[in-house]
């Protein structure tokens, strides 16, 4: 990706212009890749309205119909609505070949988990994150199974109450089936367990992740904390404030458990928009953010090198989805 | 559908040994003492028996500790044996899902308590509709109630009521509420639901001493449905001891249902033998209630204790000052790292 600077910026879209969609804009401006273009809202009131036409975006409180119907599309959309928006438009950005990376749980195409299997996601019409606790443990799941076969692992995710919000809250069985999922699927663990707490107290409470692992009885204990050390770099790439409180901790087999490692994890957000306490919702911008300059890195090679100042037309750069 | 009274009784007691002693027996019950328990509870007119995993359904895991026996089979077994009381289980969200209500119900069990944070109640809804929809008779726990002020209950018992809860427990999950504490926050929440027909329970531990004096409490303030372990089998310094509120409630004159001697004997004969060892008011038991800890870190702040060469009273006052949950064991170990780190 050495060559971003004499290439165009990929122009994106943010559909949902909440507190989520506010954050990842944030962080889309920094990008090297990515240039975010339009935020698309249904209240003409919004605050996040506002602030992105403040930050010079073109705004619109009309749905994606004015976007998709405009003469310059978007090379892809961050959607930061809700399942059901989103399984609604995801067909219309396939059609007219845009990328779509889905912040909702509506959990239409592969699952991405950056450090993971980020290419996975370069090519699909569209991009599922798993779930704030999933993008938070699953690369550590990942980081022992590419090491020891893991039969079984769990995950404890505890998350300040303010961070979660109504749809979390409204379907918390969603978030445990998704990212025990995830912890399987893209983890590589046999079996896989999520849990999650939501913990009140004041000043809120950075997000806690704690990884259980079962690992063979004779572990290559030094190979497995390397390993693990090297994939939170990976991750804190993407998401600053992602840290290990500590060594990964590894127990013998008891008569009612096997041989495990733990590993403590704490992540802060980056306080782009959200507050620092939210590191579940820091991590999942950042993901997408990560997800979407890969797609952009993709898409703008694709075209071929051309400075920035020399935009190609919306035809050639949405040709090939 | 909300639950009626035993005939004859001015409330209606649930006994937790064979899930709050779940934390005791570090969550390694068998079929055959479910068996033993329950035949003998249900003997003693005790109307309802909980069976879970100490943290619900869903509760074997590293996190909690694994099941001996899954606790599936647990309810099946106590269904089985229980000729009159209704088998009850607990559900926390965000650790059990809706599949382990429907699983429970298959095998026969009647109640549904489901438990969250006493802040947290709106992570439930769906799981009170479930089992509303599925025709079980539902209880809500707002645990930690010790944390917060009666008012702040009333709207989270509120809440509960609305998702179809028919009875929300005041939970003192840290042992830590003083007898008019007590009577406040139940009175708050009566005041709050009771006109739509919704009741009130408690559910004490022993952390300060207090289980019975705060249960007869929370009756005399309007509770109908009261929880207790016999022998105290539960997290913590145990629960509030049923036989020992039967006695007491039956020379207040509160109609318990529960057949005093019988339910002592069973304590004495059936329940005890089942202990791996007494639940205690002990050092650390008692720091719960002082520091208002949640009762069931007390196995896993000694297991972390020990594990890592440090006092096991700091883990559980450091954890009173993060203020965790229930739910939150993994941060006993990261807190146990913090005190070794500190103390090299």
């Amino acid at each position: 990706m050495t060559h971003a600077t004499t290439r165009r910026k990929a122009r994106a879209a943010i559909v949902g212009p909440g507190n989520i969609g506010t954050d990842l804009l944030y962080k889309l401006l920094r990008s090297a890749y990515i240039e975010p273009r339009w935020m698309i809202g249904v209240d003409p009131d919004s605050e996040g309205l506002k602030r992105a036409a403040g930050l010079g975006l073109e705004v619109s409180h009309e749905g994606i119909d004015p976007l998709l119907a405009g003469p310059e599309l978007p090379d892809l959309v961050f959607e930061a609505t809700s399942a059901a928006v989103h399984r609604a438009n995801a067909p219309r950005y396939a059609e007219l070949g845009i990328q779509s990376v889905d912040l909702t749980p509506a959990k239409l195409g592969p699952a991405v988990v950056p450090a993971v299997n980020l290419d996975d996601g370069l090519e699909a019409p569209d991009v599922n994150l798993v779930t704030c606790g999933g993008q938070a443990t699953i690369p550590m799941v990942h980081a022992v199974s590419r090491v020891v076969p893991v039969e079984y692992a769990e995950i404890v995710a505890s998350v300040a109450s303010p961070s979660a919000g109504p749809g979390t809250r409204a379907n918390i069985d969603e978030f445990t089936r998704t990212t025990a999922w995830g912890i399987e699927r893209i983890g590589g663990a046999r079996r896989g367990k999520a849990i999650i707490i939501l913990n009140p107290a004041e000043p809120p409470m950075l997000m806690r992740d704690t990884v259980f692992c079962a690992v063979p009885d004779d572990v290559d204990e030094a190979a497995v904390t390397a390993s693990v050390r090297r994939m939170a770099s990976a991750v804190a790439e993407y998401v600053p404030g992602y840290r290990l409180r500590g060594d990964p901790q590894f127990d013998p087999a008891t008569d009612t458990s096997p041989a495990r490692v733990a590993i403590f994890l704490e992540v802060a957000g980056a306080g782009d928009f959200l507050p620092e306490y939210a590191g579940n919702l820091d991590i999942m911008t950042a993901a997408a953010t990560r997800v979407g300059e890969g797609i952009a890195a993709r898409r703008t090679a694709a075209d071929g090198p051309s400075p920035s100042s020399a935009p190609t037309s919306p035809a050639s750069s949405t040709a090939r989805a | 559908m909300t639950a009626v009274l035993p005939p004859g009784t001015d409330i209606r007691v649930t006994d937790s040994s064979l899930r709050d002693g779940s934390h005791a027996k570090q969550h390694r019950f068998t079929a055959e003492h479910v068996r033993s328990i329950v035949a003998a509870l249900d003997d003693a007119g005790v109307p309802v028996i909980e069976v879970t995993h100490g943290d619900g359904l869903g509760g074997s895991s590293f996190n909690y500790g694994f099941s001996h026996t899954p606790e599936q089979e647990l309810i099946a077994t106590a269904v089985k044996t229980a000729r009159r009381a209704r088998i009850a289980f607990l559900m926390l969200p965000g650790l059990g899902v809706k599949d382990d209500i429907r699983a429970a119900a298959d095998n026969g069990a009647a109640v549904c308590r489901i438990a969250t944070h006493c802040t947290e109640a709106d992570i439930a809804d769906q799981h009170f509709g479930l089992a509303r929809e599925i025709g079980l008779e539902t209880v809500g726990f707002l645990m930690m109630a010790h944390s917060r002020p009666p008012e702040e209950l009333a709207r989270q018992a509120r809440r509960m009521a609305d998702a179809g809860c028919e009875c929300v427990y005041v939970v003192d999950s840290a042992g830590a509420l003083m007898l008019e504490e007590v009577s406040d926050r139940i009175a708050a929440i009566r005041d709050a639901v009771g006109g739509d027909g919704v009741q009130v329970g408690f559910h004490g531990h022993e952390n300060l001493g207090l289980g019975v004096a705060n249960s007869v409490l929370a009756v005399r303030a309007g509770a109908l449905q009261i929880d207790g372990s016999t022998r105290r089998f539960g997290a913590g310094a145990g629960n509030t001891p049923v036989e020992a509120f039967a006695a007491v409630a039956e020379r207040l004159g509160i109609r318990t249902g529960i057949d005093v001697l019988k339910i002592v004997d069973a304590a004495e004969d059936v329940v005890l033998p089942v202990m791996d060892e007494e639940c205690r008011l002990g050092r650390l038991e008692l720091m719960m209630g002082y520091a208002g800890v949640y009762s069931s870190f007390l196995k896993h702040a000694d297991r972390q204790a020990r594990r890592y060469g440090v006092s096991g009273a700091e883990i559980l006052l450091r954890a009173g000052e993060r203020e965790l949950v229930g739910g939150q064991e993994d941060q006993l170990i990261d807190i146990a790292m913090e005190l070794a780190a500190e103390g090299s």
